[in-house]
């Protein structure tokens, strides 16, 4: 399964491959990175098919996480292929943020700091659904 | 029997004499007693008069001998009263006049004969008396007039005096009155200076607080995210740590794997260390904004500094409108020339600067105006002679001109009641120009944007 994640903070890659070294080295999920929304849009323009699912922060400067969702929903909207899911992540998890999250299309919201068994759960979860 | 009668003529004279002599030397208020008595001149005219008809004397002396009585009397009384000055004149008038008559008197009444003889002596010397009478009684009451005259000058004078003593007192008062209100509006004066001066004090204090306190949550957001990879890292390491120790309980060890979990080990630490002083750095630069200013001033790279108040002013607005988003660019000049400058104070004329720039993107983005991106830049130059320019430009809303000339004045502000102190930008005008001899200007176009120019010599 291939995951997109969109951050501005790099290290979020070397935390990444780490956690889940084992899935990647099992070849269950393969990741990708983006350190912003505009690098997201540009790399699904190119594998948009690929990408089953997209995590992705909310507070980037420039393109905002929500304004990257948006731009998801109306770019692939509708199959085929079936449209990625996305989660969104933010520093702040309040009300607000979630709703709109949400209404704009999100499948899941997250707040930081991430919990990481949890979200291993999840996409361990939504891999065998794939399947 | 007629002849006799005559005394009544003196006495009738006599009385006018009485009356003048009284009303001349005011012997009412001068002399009350004498006064009194000389009520009593007719006594001796009707005593003598009774005694020349008791012994049928038969003589034309007796209204003489009345006269000279009378004369004596007013002698006396202007003995009495010798310290009036015109009484001493009326004195030296009247003298030879009755020490004529008393001669006359007497010579008459001892040989009519030799009153006959000198008749012409006796006539003369009666002319020359009364001239010498009238003369000096003339002279007295010339003199008279004198004193009147100079009384009454010295009592206007007198009366003139106590009135100006009685308006200096007035004035005395009125002038202790006025010193009294003005000593008293002038401490007033200083106790509202002081007042003034403490709440300047606490509003410089109060600014700064305010503009921590936006500062808050992006402090909290720019800690969180260091402090989270440092939890995470230290987690996963620990993780990295429970695979290798598995690792070397088999029988045949992955030489591989174990340098590879190694190897992501040290980097991890090396993650904890660096996220670690990030956190730290935050924390510092916060306190620091807090603190009163040192003033002291230490080599300083804009670069830095005007990167991390960036990153705050913009984390600070994120956390009060979430919605809010915005391009930050940052175009630094590489190397930069470190500046001898109050970091602090520095620190908060970019913030402020920042702060100000985010303010007026958000407003232009709430004008929803389509293919609007909001940004702002900063960017810093090295000049010719060691200073160092630095550029906040935003693509905001602009300053109208009207509002142009008043934007460093103090408590100026557009904001709306509450969001502003209106002391943001006269705080660091003074920082810049009065604290660090710098130039701040700017440049604005109205509804295209906004680029202040902080200037610091090196």
């Amino acid at each position: 399964m291939k995951i997109l994640v969109v951050d501005d903070e790099q290290d979020v890659r070397t935390l990444f491959e780490q956690r889940f070294r084992r899935e990647i080295r099992n070849g269950l999920f393969t990741f990708s990175f983006a350190y912003s929304g505009e690098e997201a849009l540009d790399y699904l323009h190119g594998h948009a098919s690929e990408v089953v699912l997209i995590l992705s922060d909310i507070n980037m400067p420039g393109m905002s996480g929500l304004e990257l969702l948006r731009h998801i929903r109306q770019e692939y909207g509708a199959p085929p292929p079936s449209p990625p899911q996305v989660m969104m992540i933010t520093a702040y998890g309040d009300d607000d943020s979630r709703q709109q999250a949400l209404a704009l299309g999100a499948n899941d919201f997250l707040s930081k700091p991430v919990d990481f068994a949890a979200l291993k759960e999840k996409l361990l979860h939504l891999t065998e659904h794939e399947n | 029997m007629e002849v006799n009668a005559s005394i009544l003529i003196s006495v009738g004279i006599a009385a006018i004499i009485v009356r003048s002599m009284r009303q001349f030397l005011d012997l009412p208020t001068r002399m009350p007693h004498l006064n009194r008595l000389l009520g009593y001149f007719w006594v001796p005219g009707l005593l003598l008069y009774l005694f020349s008809l008791l012994i049928q004397w038969k003589t034309d002396r007796l209204d003489e001998i009345y006269t000279l009585l009378l004369m004596v009397m007013v002698v006396l009384v202007l003995v009495r009263v010798q310290d009036y000055r015109p009484a001493r004149t009326i004195l030296l008038a009247v003298v030879p006049y009755v020490a004529y008559s008393a001669i006359e008197l007497l010579s008459g009444s001892l040989s009519n004969s030799f009153l006959r003889e000198y008749k012409g002596l006796f006539s003369n010397s009666q002319g020359f008396a009364i001239i010498w009478l009238v003369t000096f009684v003339l002279i007295a009451r010339k003199q008279k007039k004198q004193l009147e005259a100079e009384r009454v000058r010295r009592e206007a004078e007198e009366k003139e005096r106590r009135e100006i003593a009685a308006q200096n007192a007035v004035l005395e008062r009125m002038v202790a009155e006025r010193t009294s209100s003005l000593t008293l509006q002038t401490e007033e004066l200083q106790h509202a200076l002081e007042e003034l001066r403490t709440t300047q004090a606490q509003l410089i204090q109060s600014e700064k607080m305010a503009s921590l306190g936006e500062l808050t949550a992006g402090i909290a957001h720019e800690i969180q995210n260091p402090l989270n990879f440092v939890t995470n890292f230290s987690d996963v390491s620990a993780e990295l740590v429970m695979e290798l120790e598995e690792e070397q309980q088999r029988p045949e060890r992955d030489q591989e794997l174990e340098a590879e979990l190694l190897a992501d080990l040290k980097q991890n630490l090396q993650k904890i260390t660096h996220h670690g002083q990030r956190a730290a750095s935050i924390v510092r630069g916060m306190l620091e904004h807090s603190r009163a200013s040192t003033g002291e001033r230490q080599p300083t790279d804009l670069n830095v500094l005007a990167d991390e108040y960036l990153r705050l002013a913009y984390h600070g607005l994120r956390a009060k409108d979430k919605s809010f988003n915005a391009t930050l660019t940052t175009d630094f000049a590489s190397p930069l020339p470190k500046i001898e400058a109050v970091a602090q104070d520095l620190g908060r004329v970019l913030l402020n600067l920042f702060t100000n720039a985010f303010y007026a993107v958000q407003k232009r983005k709430e004008q929803g105006e389509t293919g609007y991106a909001p940004t702002v830049r900063v960017a810093t130059r090295a000049l010719p002679g060691g200073g160092v320019e630095v550029r906040v430009h935003d693509n905001g809303t602009g300053i109208p001109e009207t509002v142009r000339q008043k934007i460093f004045q103090p408590f100026f502000t557009t904001k709306p009641t509450g969001e502003g102190t209106g002391l943001g930008l006269s705080l660091s005008y003074d920082i810049v120009t009065k604290g660090h001899a710098g130039t701040l200007a700017v440049e604005t176009e109205e509804g295209q944007g906004t680029e202040f120019i902080v200037t610091l010599p090196g």
